[in-house]
């Protein structure tokens, strides 16, 4: 039986070869975070220039390579790998499997993305620049107009696809397939649970984006016409195709984030979660809308009213199951006994800061009114408020509740209290401002701006620099705690609840290799 | 063939994916096109000449059709309508041309895609006879007058008395070389 328990593989190629999903999963963690400095300091460059009105520090088709870039990394790079290391490591081990089902595929999908994003990173030193045409790349911007080396784009765009899909499919595997003997569906946390609808999502419209990316190439190479009028297509064609793939996808970016902070919620309100019947159908609806909805992003290209209406409505009713998991999440809180770990502070940021961005989402559904922010700094500030406190906090908040369980030790806890308010005060600095000057009228996407705007501007980099810093600290916090520090127990949370809280800290390589018994 | 329900999984899924992939090709742009069609989304008008039927002419009222012609980004013909506006009754034949002159050296293709305003006239709005049928090949320095015939349709809704029938010019001599290379 020795081979049963043997420990990881010495050197760097067990990295290479591993079929582990711990390993698997560091490694995504590890990539998303390499990448989100990477998106990040992309952002730094938009915020430098943006500091002061006028053109100071890059030229303005740099300035749109790195709004694009900053995008497509973030998104791509950053969000999305993250999730799914999230679920390699804990999807396993929440559900008593010993592994995921198709632990060889596992692999491939994470080693495609280092190279995926190596030859995407490779456009900036190319000839005429990278993508610089907006992280939608709306034809005929990225196709007629586009610079020469949007075919590697296109391959890498295609690479990260196939990276994704292969993933949701071993999550849907695993989840279906590998649960332990009496963990039914409806006993299943909501992290496995939001993933589960998350990796549906991704095999439905993750093939749709490879689809339009595949019809921008063969515009651009084999004389079809998709997407230019002059050969008979229709570049709003392409919107419709980009958006119907982007409207699940920004879901696809959230509903992990639901997942995590119901599971931390209830662990630090000393409480069952409120609701979990209704949460899971509130996810489920949450998916289902979104491939009702995805018109509200055009608006104003022409529509017929009829249209206009349909996708207003169609997109305020997502704000009904979306309040439904936010009146959850609230009333698991009342009268709960409240502790304030750094997770729960992520946690409740989460659900104060998403529910801001929730509300200027609904502000930009109102069709009439959406003429008015349509492609200005308000658009942006609604999205970063969704996606930085949304997504990213999420998985900050899920880093800090399971640290302890991956290495084994308690991390610096006064640190990562530094670095919940210095990102809390960064991010909110950053883009809150943002709702004003995109109120008053400044566009997005522009290296320059009018004076007016100057003040709000100057604010925003100010709180994008603090906060793009205070990610170092974090970190040089995880750092110190894989390589020490106290020693955590197997339920270092004294209110969470979980089969992977059952395994030792930190987590044997091989966990739940009998099943565990699910009462 | 015997597969696990694991397999059984992983087969529906990779299954879902490939549809969704041709779901693009062969169901979102032809259903695209349909809607388009059917509701006049984008002004888009129909690509063949209208076959007119015997009717009678609307006198009661007169509709002013505008014309606008509209050069593509980096395309560098002389392209202009005779007239830009005449005003018809339902049912009349309106003709005019549209002059066109190749200033560079070069042979080249255009091809006019017309685009009609408001949408819901989209449909209402017939041409028996349109240089935007074809595409237009002009030698080095050659001009044109290209002739354009329209017929405004008896059913047009009744609010609507101004229409605009725009038209770009796009250049399609890179385009053309590309498909037939390509054949």
């Amino acid at each position: 039986m020795s081979d049963h328990h043997h420990g990881p593989a010495k050197g760097l190629m067990r990295w290479v070869l591993t079929t582990n999903h711990k390993d698997i999963g560091s490694m995504y963690l590890w990539f998303s975070f390499a990448m989100f400095l990477f998106g990040g300091s992309m952002a730094m460059v938009i915020r430098a220039e943006l500091f002061q009105p006028g053109l100071q520090l890059v030229e303005p088709n740099f300035f749109n390579q790195m709004t694009t870039m900053h995008g497509l990394v973030m998104v791509f790079g950053a969000v999305m790998p993250a999730f799914v290391g999230l679920a390699n490591w804990m999807i396993p081990m929440m559900i008593g499997a010993p592994d995921m089902a198709l632990p060889r595929m596992n692999n491939w999908s994470f080693w495609i993305l280092p190279f995926a994003f190596a030859l995407m990173a490779s456009t900036l030193f190319m000839e005429g620049g990278g993508p610089n045409f907006g992280w939608t790349f709306y034809a005929p911007l990225s196709t007629d107009y586009a610079p020469p080396s949007t075919t590697y784009f296109i391959f890498a765009v295609h690479m990260m696809g196939v990276s994704s899909i292969m993933g949701a499919i071993n999550v849907i595997a695993t989840i279906l397939n590998l649960r332990a003997p009496g963990m039914t569906l409806m006993k299943m946390p909501l992290f496995v649970w939001t993933w589960l609808i998350t990796a549906y999502l991704l095999i439905a419209v993750m093939p749709v984006l490879a689809g339009a990316v595949t019809m921008m190439l063969m515009d651009i190479h084999f004389g079809t016409s998709f997407f230019n009028a002059g050969g008979g297509g229709d570049p709003v064609l392409f919107q419709h195709v980009f958006w119907f793939f982007g409207h699940p996808e920004v879901y696809i970016m959230i509903l992990p984030a639901f997942g995590i902070v119901s599971a931390i919620i209830p662990a630090f309100a000393r409480k069952q979660l409120f609701g979990y019947t209704s949460m899971v159908y509130a996810v489920a609806s949450i998916a289902f809308l979104s491939f009702i909805v995805w018109a509200h992003h055009m608006f104003t290209v022409g529509i017929p009213l009829v249209g206009e209406v349909f996708f207003m409505y169609a997109t305020m009713l997502i704000a009904v199951p979306t309040g439904v998991k936010v009146f959850n999440w609230i009333a698991t809180m009342f009268r709960g006994s409240l502790t304030f770990e750094t997770p729960m502070l992520f946690s409740i940021a989460f659900v104060v800061l998403f529910t801001i961005g929730g509300f200027s989402g609904l502000m930009l559904s109102i069709a009439p009114a959406d003429f008015q922010y349509h492609d200005t700094y308000f658009v942006v500030a609604h999205f970063h408020y969704v996606l930085v406190p949304g997504a990213i906090f999420a998985i900050f908040a899920g880093v800090y509740y399971w640290l302890p369980k991956w290495t084994g030790h308690m991390y610096d806890t006064a640190l990562s209290k530094v670095h919940f308010w210095m990102s809390f005060i960064g991010m909110n600095l950053t883009f809150f401002p943002m709702h004003f000057v995109g109120l008053a009228g400044m566009p997005r996407r522009i290296p320059d701006y009018n004076m007016q705007f100057a003040d709000f501007n100057m604010l925003s980099s100010i709180g994008g620099f603090m906060f793009g810093v205070t990610q170092l600290l974090f970190l040089f916090i995880v750092i110190k705690c894989v390589k020490g520090g106290e020693k955590a127990e197997a339920k270092p949370w004294e209110g969470a609840h979980g089969l992977e809280w059952m395994v030792p800290s930190p987590a044997p390589y091989h966990t739940f290799t009998t099943p565990p018994d699910v009462k | 063939m015997q597969l696990n329900p694991a397999q059984k999984t992983i087969v529906k899924a990779i299954i879902t994916a490939v549809g969704m992939f041709a779901f693009v090709f062969v169901v979102m742009v032809p259903l695209y096109n349909v809607l388009c069609k059917v509701t006049g989304l984008n002004g888009k008008t129909d690509p063949n000449p209208y076959k007119s039927v015997p009717a009678a002419v609307d006198t009661s009222r007169t509709i002013t059709v505008q014309f606008l012609a509209t050069n593509n980004k980096g395309m560098h013909w002389d392209f202009k309508p005779s007239t830009h506006q005449v005003k018809i009754h339902p049912g009349e034949i309106g003709s005019l041309t549209f002059y066109v002159r190749n200033p560079s050296g070069k042979n080249m293709v255009g091809q006019a895609i017309p685009s009609v305003s408001p949408f819901e006239a989209t449909d209402y709005l017939h041409k028996t006879e349109c240089f935007c049928f074809t595409s237009q090949p002009l030698e080095a320095h050659e001009e044109k007058l290209m002739p354009l015939k329209i017929i405004v349709d008896q059913d047009l809704p009744k609010h609507i008395n101004k229409l605009t029938l725009s038209y770009t010019l796009f250049d399609i001599t890179e385009m053309n070389k590309k498909r037939t290379a390509g054949l």
